[in-house]
């Protein structure tokens, strides 16, 4: 067995991840417009929470001057601020305000439709499958020989105190 | 008024609490494993206490408003006033906005709570010239 000390196995792994990354890279850049935009999510990250009132960022990253000089005000007294420059302020921080935040979506009648859908159709495979692929049920489903089963439990006493063999009342020959 | 007492466990985390009616149990008849319990008072002034320091960073804002909107209670009115200031000094409008939507929707189905924050923070609000959501129109959608 061989045996690589930490330190040849840190640099064989870091070897190994470098070569997955730069193949990975490779293949990003030869795909061209088909590679999505992906967040960096080692940055702090916007979020509408109702628990999380003050997200670690604001919602707008770049301000148009507008929004500077607004920002400018803001230093100053907030009665000069108009209701319209309030609200300015808010969205240049926020996404959503609360209500929109706790809006109800129908959402649930789409996933529920769909997994009925799927379940339905899952059914019918199922039928299909019964009526086409399963091999036919063993003799011992018949009726005859189902009550001939239920005879030789009867005869044997299975369960005679509280179970099968207590519901039979065995001198009248028949089910209590 | 509108609180309810928490307990440290021995890891010194946060156990889950439980919400009272807006009335004032006394707190002798709990039994806890160990260790004190702090009072409303206690509390209170702990975090009135956090939000007054004059050279709060926007990080502290965020987290202690995080963190008291993340207990089973709605803050008492000072508290909500000692983070409103904070905003001040901070030029934050924006947050204290969120600040006082924010305990209206810890509020739950207390419909009584926000209008009775609202009417106590009222000389803070005019002070410091904040407009609430319902002046904005941003608490309908």
């Amino acid at each position: 067995m061989l045996r690589l000390t930490a330190g040849r196995m840190g640099s064989l792994m870091a070897r190994r991840a470098t070569v997955a990354l730069t193949t990975s890279s490779a293949r990003m850049a030869s795909h061209g417009h088909e590679v999505s935009e992906s967040v960096d999510m080692s940055k702090p990250m916007y979020s509408d929470r109702r628990e999380s009132p003050l997200p670690d960022k604001p919602y707008k990253d770049v301000l148009t001057p507008a929004d500077k000089s607004l920002k400018e005000k803001e230093k100053g007294p907030w009665g000069q601020l108009s209701n319209e420059e309030k609200l300015a302020l808010y969205r240049i921080s926020f996404c959503k305000t609360y209500p929109e935040m706790n809006q109800k979506s129908s959402e649930w009648k789409s996933v529920f439709g769909g997994m009925f859908f799927f379940l339905g159709l899952t059914g019918l495979l199922v039928i299909w499958q019964a009526a086409y692929v399963s091999p036919p049920l063993p003799r011992t489903f018949e009726p005859e020989s189902k009550a001939k089963q239920l005879q030789r439990m009867l005869d044997m006493r299975v369960n005679p105190v509280e179970g099968f063999g207590a519901q039979w009342d065995y001198e009248k020959n028949q089910w209590k | 008024m509108f609180r309810a007492v928490f307990r440290l466990s021995s890891t010194g985390a946060r156990s889950l609490v439980r919400s009272r009616p807006a009335i004032s149990a006394p707190l002798a008849s709990r039994c806890y494993s160990h260790g004190t319990v702090e009072t409303d008072e206690e509390f209170d002034a702990r975090w009135v206490t956090y939000f007054s320091k004059p050279d709060i960073d926007a990080w502290e804002l965020r987290k202690g408003m995080n963190t008291l909107i993340g207990y089973d209670l709605v803050p008492e009115a000072k508290i909500v006033d000692s983070a409103l200031r904070a905003c001040r000094r901070l030029n934050d409008m924006a947050s204290a906005i969120r600040i006082l939507e924010a305990v209206k929707d810890k509020a739950g189905p207390h419909k009584d709570i926000y209008p009775y924050l609202i009417q106590e923070l009222q000389p803070t609000l005019s002070e410091l010239g904040i407009s609430t959501p319902e002046q904005l129109g941003i608490d309908k959608l």
